[in-house]
């Protein structure tokens, strides 16, 4: 006991030296990976994102929160381009990536930078679960076959689905169950190395265990990619983010520390959308 | 008491829809079971060697077979498909990926008149776009207008196959830096292949039975062509031919012709079903 | 499967943990004080506060973080829930261990002093108590914390006799007021101590147990 209390003091004069020593909490200042500045999103005539402006800083995850229709799903949409695939879709306003307008580049090149993981579990059913991995490399033209194994194992590695698949890379990939289906959709974004990955609700269509794994990987990703996240569920989004934005009739109510958001909200609506109390 | 009627009521209307449904089934198949029987029954007298080796006999001879018909029709249906597949499926493709414009409303709309056009048209119009020009009767001729015939089933069959294949394949592609065109080629048409195929194979089998269109454009030839631009023999034109003619062992052998078109038919259908079918 | 939320949990228990040997110094040094009649002791309690307070701040706000962000459940949440309850109570422990201090340098040099009674034996008993229950935290061992539950009535008893002895002197000679309602204010201090330290062994035992033993505790009483 004596022994225990002692070795305890040593360390506990040191952090005397440094009282208070809350810098822990909070991180050190990144740089800005993603920008919207005053972006306008519409459908036809719909007006689908108001006037939203903010920053998604370098290997972050940022939770992007709302009721349905609240335009999250269209503003990440935003981001990769997706959302042009719809007829009579328009954007105005400013979105760059490392400082440079998405929507000045190619968007085939965009979106190689900036993969997306969906809400429903998709992956390509014709083919096999290496396949699936492999295919955005072989279509981008890569044709090196062993380079070709190594991204695909270091990916589903990555994905945390490896020790799960590995007898049987060659079956097909829908053979999987839901939440592996997911975490092999998630290696295929990683095959092709992103910066960024959007994800659009990835958990929402999984049971609790595969989704609590989606977290812990969405946790571990961030290490090396910026991670944006769509999600309906609040804990969710307090779990796995940095920050979080929380979105309302198109416009962004609110952008903060994820720990301030759900602890300390600046406003009122947010303080009623995350509490339950809404309406 | 009355639950116990009642119920034997709800039994008793659910075993009559049940009965309905079977004879609506026995129906359908009834046809298509009296046809297996004719040819059958009626053709396979015909089917020998010969039948499938030689040409065929002047009148008043018995004996030969239809061996360049049944040749001929293969590069008919070869030609027609040549001609047909392509411009069908590319179509079908632009109808289903690209098609959200009024353009491709038109387009869509031509296709389906086009395939309501009488048979007998399609062989008239190929007569004066291919024949008269040519000045003779000619494989081309045959080839060309079966594939005109081809084209609207294979379009609309490939862009409804191609719409059931789900969005989100596509987004899947596409966010990963894959071109639409890549996308389509390597993602969606994998997907959709089953569909395409039973398409195309409609559009073959409806070719190769075709019979109107052959007459004003491959016409007949009772020996082996020698070339494509001459006239060609086909299964249908001499099954048309010999039908209708009085003597015995023509109306056999045109009975055995048409079971051969059947089985012709079916093994394309299997062999291409085999060549097409998906690994999971 | 690992779960990153551990971490968070492992860095709290961890500043609590030191937080423990904060407020045992604390106290240690406050009674040293008393002891040996040193200012200088009394005055290190001082600054030991201080830090112990910027940890209760710190604990509490990673507290705060864990509920809003984790939604902990069952082991986990009653780990949170008794992190914030053990971390009150050595935050009052360093209070305690402040009017001791206190009553330390009120001591110095002043009648009635003398007569330290049961002071030592009291001291050394909760100090006894606060690192037996400090340590069953550590080790989460619920056997540990019974047995400071069971030391409680010692320390109640030694008060008792304490302030009797104190009504005592004084009415014997009106000069060793001062002195002795310093001690008196010691005593008072050390038993609230006692007390705190019996909380944070029941809290130990919710934890471990998933039991609550306050009622029954203060039945003993």
């Amino acid at each position: 006991m004596e022994d225990i209390i002692e070795k305890e003091d040593i360390e506990i004069k040191t952090s005397i030296a440094i009282p208070g020593n809350v810098s822990s909490m909070t991180a050190p200042p990144r740089t800005i990976k993603i920008k919207a500045d005053s972006l306008n999103c519409y459908f036809g005539k719909v007006h689908a994102i108001k006037n939203v402006s903010l920053t998604i800083p370098e290997n972050s995850v940022v939770a992007i929160i709302g009721p349905s229709g609240c335009g999250k799903s269209t503003f990440l949409r935003s981001i990769n381009r997706m959302h042009e695939l719809v007829p009579d879709s328009r954007i105005i306003g400013s979105l760059t990536l490392d400082g440079k307008d998405i929507y000045g580049m190619d968007a085939v090149t965009v979106r190689k930078r900036i993969g997306m993981v969906f809400q429903k579990p998709n992956p390509f059913p014709t083919m096999s679960i290496f396949d699936n991995v492999a295919a955005g490399l072989r279509m981008n033209g890569m044709g090196n076959k062993k380079e070709i194994a190594e991204i695909v194992e270091r990916s589903l590695v990555q994905a945390a689905l490896w020790n799960e698949v590995k007898d049987s890379l060659s079956k097909s990939g829908v053979s999987l169950s839901g939440g592996q289906q997911q975490r092999l959709c998630i290696a295929r974004t990683l095959a092709v190395n992103p910066e960024v990955i959007l994800m659009d609700e990835p958990a929402s269509a999984l049971d609790p265990l595969s989704t609590a794994k989606i977290e812990e990987l969405i946790h571990a990703l961030k290490h090396r990619y910026t991670v944006v996240i769509v999600t309906h569920n609040m804990q969710q989004a307090a779990r796995v983010s940095d920050a979080t934005a929380f979105f309302y009739m198109g416009e962004l109510i609110e952008y903060d520390e994820t720990k301030k958001i759900f602890t300390m909200p600046a406003k009122k609506q947010t303080e009623d959308y995350i509490t339950g109390r809404f309406g | 008491m009355e639950r116990t009627m009642f119920f034997h009521y709800r039994k008793f209307k659910n075993l009559f829809m049940y009965g309905l449904c079977m004879l609506s089934v026995g129906v359908a198949l009834v046809p298509l079971l009296l046809i297996f029987y004719h040819t059958i029954s009626l053709g396979v007298s015909a089917l020998n060697v010969d039948f499938f080796t030689q040409l065929p006999k002047p009148v008043g001879e018995s004996g030969g077979g239809l061996a360049n018909a049944i040749v001929g029709t293969l590069i008919l249906v070869g030609l027609g498909s040549i001609i047909g597949l392509p411009v069908g499926i590319l179509a079908g493709i632009y109808l289903s990926e690209f098609g959200n414009n009024k353009f491709a409303a038109a387009v869509r709309f031509m296709t389906d008149v086009l395939n309501g056009v009488p048979s007998i048209v399609t062989g008239v119009v190929a007569y004066t776009i291919v024949v008269l020009p040519m000045k003779h009767f000619s494989a081309y001729a045959g080839g060309f207008a079966l594939g005109i015939l081809m084209i609207p089933i294979v379009t609309r069959t490939t862009e409804e196959m191609l719409k059931t294949v789900p969005n989100s394949y596509r987004e899947a592609a596409l966010a990963l830096g894959i071109p639409q065109w890549k996308t389509t080629l390597r993602i969606v048409m994998p997907a959709a292949l089953g569909g395409i195929v039973t398409g195309v194979m409609l559009a073959i089998a409806r070719a190769a039975g075709e019979t109107a269109p052959l007459l004003f454009t491959a016409l007949n030839n009772r020996f082996w062509h020698t070339s494509l631009d001459q006239p060609i023999a086909s299964l249908t034109v001499f099954i048309y031919n010999y039908g209708v003619s009085p003597f015995e062992d023509w109306i056999a052998q045109a009975w055995a012709g048409a079971l051969i078109l059947i089985l012709l038919v079916l093994l394309l259908s299997i062999a291409v079903r085999f060549a097409t079918r998906q690994r999971y | 499967m690992e779960r990153h939320f551990e971490k968070d949990l492992d860095q709290l228990k961890a500043k609590l943990i030191a937080m423990c040997t904060l407020a045992t110094t604390a106290l240690e040094a406050s009674l040293e004080a008393v002891l040996t009649d040193s200012e200088e002791q009394a005055k290190k309690v001082f600054e030991i506060e201080r830090t112990i307070n910027a940890y209760e701040i710190e604990i509490d706000n990673g507290v705060v973080d864990v509920l809003a962000l984790q939604q902990p459940v069952a082991k986990d949440l009653r780990l949170i829930l008794a992190i914030l309850k053990i971390n009150n109570d050595l935050e009052r422990i360093g209070d305690h261990a402040v009017n001791i201090a206190e009553s330390a340098i009120g001591l110095v040099n002043t009648p009635g002093r003398e007569a330290l009674l049961q002071i030592p034996e009291m001291s050394s008993e909760t100090v006894r108590m606060l690192k037996t229950a400090v340590q069953s935290f550590v080790e989460l061992d619920p056997h540990k914390a019974q047995s400071v539950l069971e030391s409680d009535d010692t320390v109640d008893d030694l008060n008792r006799g304490m302030i009797a002895e104190i009504v005592r002197l004084i009415k014997a000679d009106q000069t060793t007021i001062e002195g002795n309602l310093q001690l008196a204010r010691i005593s008072r201090n050390l038993e609230r101590v006692a007390d705190l330290t019996t909380n944070i062994a029941e809290e130990v035992i919710f934890l471990t147990q998933a039991r609550f033993v306050k009622h029954h505790a203060a039945d003993d009483k």
